[in-house]
């Protein structure tokens, strides 16, 4: 199978994937990563990679529905349902912090583990795995401190690291810059489509609500 | 590809209307708009973020309904245009990925364009080609502005905009002043029939000999509009009624913040096209709705020796139709498609009519 990936919940990142089998081959990514530019880069990436690829086909797409911040986290689900759309080919989701635990659980971790990643106003979205990489809780979006007592992989590990210590996780080095990518995404839906598990839909998760409030005066206060 | 007639469509999601229009040249074949104005009633106004969720849930089933209701299938389409500016940031950014998206599953050219002239576009699907010497008014929650249309795909200039709230912003804060709910404007349209526009005196804002000038000698703000004063001025007013326990005429306040927000746009809107020598006038925007807008702004360009043209209302608010109608323009006049490597511009100015490869 053909599978274009997609994930825009920190970096725009992109890669087309083939599977035979178990075997998967990367045909080819690209991943900017200014973190600001998603709806500027986006589309001529996959333009690119499908044309490296002889302009086939992709045969479905998969598509990081977050958690992230909300404005880039649209623009790679805008672009994914509307090309399964113009395809006419299925688009499915994966959670984003899936990507990191894929190769979290290949480090091999003894114990379960947390992925986090920069949720922005001093908190992090972060999940929890089974240290063979299957997701059991979140994700969830809080304080460091919130955190369980686990290693915590990913850039959320990074950008708190005095922070989770403290509190008694432990922050896996290696990975503490660490954003979700496509290709670890796609490898992650090829994998879970092969053996028949099901994949989640592309509701973002966008696990905040808008900030807005309702002005007094809307609640009849002044009049 | 028929140069003089090309199959376009256009994408709008610039605040709150997620549109999709197709057009072949400038024939209307659909206009498919999906609001998400409801959920911003609460807040009495436009929250962006509620705003760019909605466009995102909105935009594949609107985009599948005007296909089918135009019965055209993608393979068919000429040409894609979608709005890159001017508006809210977030909200653009998803018709935006969209509509690149889209361009690179068809291979079709995509054209970014901006919303402001395709407010003036959007006339030649009532009415064909636009008349030479044509100035534009546009009035709604986000833009006031009056523009001088030489040519609608390469000469658009800016000759007044409003220096702070946009007239339809200051319509939905005096409406929440009055507790009349969310959106302002038709509700203050209708309360203002049973009041009297001469019952209070709100400031014309802009309207000094200081910023006004003269003809041969501008001033700064000649054909520029401000009306945050106003808006101060009603709550000001109401405050005052509140104080002495008396209770506050709604009727008289609507239809006096009413006749100053009309009296001034119609002033200078007048005034600038007599002076540019735009002897034609284009009205748009969702305000374009209002009745006292449209009674004196008729009359005023009626006494002036200006012809006025009032799109149907359904093609003055937000829509996709004027985005593939100015499309369908750039189309045939020849200009080059932007391609896939733009970003939004909330800001894009009206001189950019269509952004450069």
């Amino acid at each position: 199978m053909l599978l274009l990936a997609i994930d825009t919940s920190a970096n725009a990142s992109t890669a087309l994937l083939r599977s035979r089998g178990t075997v998967i081959e990367v045909l080819g990514s690209c991943t900017s990563e200014r973190g600001n530019d998603h709806s500027e880069v986006l589309a001529s990436a996959i333009e690119s990679l499908l044309a490296d690829a002889s302009g086939q086909r992709p045969e479905a797409i998969a598509v990081g529905v977050g958690p992230g911040p909300f404005t880039g986290l649209r623009v790679g689900l805008a672009t994914a349902r509307t090309l399964g759309f113009a395809w006419d080919v299925p688009v499915h989701g994966v959670v984003s912090l899936d990507a990191i635990a894929l190769e979290a659980a290949a480090d091999n971790p003894e114990t379960d583990f947390v992925v986090a990643i920069d949720a922005r106003r001093k908190e992090l979205y972060w999940a929890r795995y089974s240290s063979s990489g299957l997701l059991m809780d979140g994700p969830h979006v809080s304080v460091a401190e919130e955190l369980p007592a686990l290693p915590v992989y990913g850039a959320g590990a990074g950008l708190y690291a005095e922070r989770l210590v403290a509190s008694g996780a432990t922050v896996v080095a290696e990975f503490a810059d660490a954003h979700p990518g496509a290709v670890a995404l796609g490898t992650r839906a090829l994998r879970a489509l092969a053996s028949g598990e099901a994949l989640e839909g592309t509701e973002p998760l966008y696990l905040r609500e808008s900030d807005a409030k309702v002005p007094a005066v809307m609640k009849g206060k002044l009049l | 590809m028929s140069l003089s007639a090309p199959l376009v469509l256009g994408i709008e999601s610039s605040c709150d209307e997620t549109g999709v229009g197709i057009v072949r040249g400038t024939e209307l074949l659909v206009n498919a708009v999906a609001s998400s104005m409801e959920e911003h009633v609460r807040f009495g106004g436009v929250i962006p973020e509620i705003a760019s969720r909605a466009h995102l849930d909105a935009f594949v089933p609107t985009l599948s309904a005007a296909l089918k209701e135009a019965g055209v299938s993608l393979a068919q389409i000429d040409a894609i245009a979608v709005t890159s500016g001017p508006g809210l940031s977030g909200a653009l950014m998803v018709g935006v990925s969209a509509a690149k998206a889209l361009a690179l599953a068809t291979g079709k050219p995509l054209y970014g364009i901006n919303h402001l002239v395709a407010h003036v576009g959007v006339g030649v699907l009532d009415g064909g080609a636009l008349p030479e010497n044509l100035g534009a008014l546009l009035v709604s929650g986000g833009h006031t502005e009056i523009l001088q249309v030489n040519s609608l795909t390469s000469d658009v200039r800016l000759l007044g905009a409003t220096i702070d709230d946009a007239a339809g912003e200051a319509y939905d804060k005096v409406a929440r002043l009055l507790g009349l709910g969310y959106p302002g404007g038709p509700v203050i349209d209708a309360l203002a029939k049973e009041g009297d526009p001469k019952a209070i005196r709100f400031p014309r804002g802009l309207t000094l000999p200081k910023f006004i000038g003269t003809a041969q000698e501008p001033g700064k703000h000649r054909h520029d509009f401000s009306f945050s004063g106003l808006k101060t001025a009603v709550a000001r007013c109401v405050e005052q009624y509140q104080k002495r326990g008396e209770e506050v005429p709604v009727a008289d306040i609507a239809a006096s913040f009413q006749e100053a927000v009309v009296d001034v746009i119609t002033a200078k809107a007048v005034r600038a096209c007599t002076e540019h020598g735009l002897n034609n006038l284009l009205l748009g925007g969702g305000v374009a709705a209002n009745s006292r807008l449209r009674e004196l702004l008729a009359a005023r360009c009626a006494s002036a020796g200006i012809t006025l043209r009032v799109p149907p209302r359904n093609l003055c608010t937000d829509n996709g139709a004027m985005v593939a109608a100015l499309g369908s323009q750039l189309v045939s006049a020849g200009v080059a498609p932007t391609g896939l490597g733009f970003s939004t511009d909330s800001g894009q100015p009206v001189s950019l009519v269509s952004l450069l490869a």
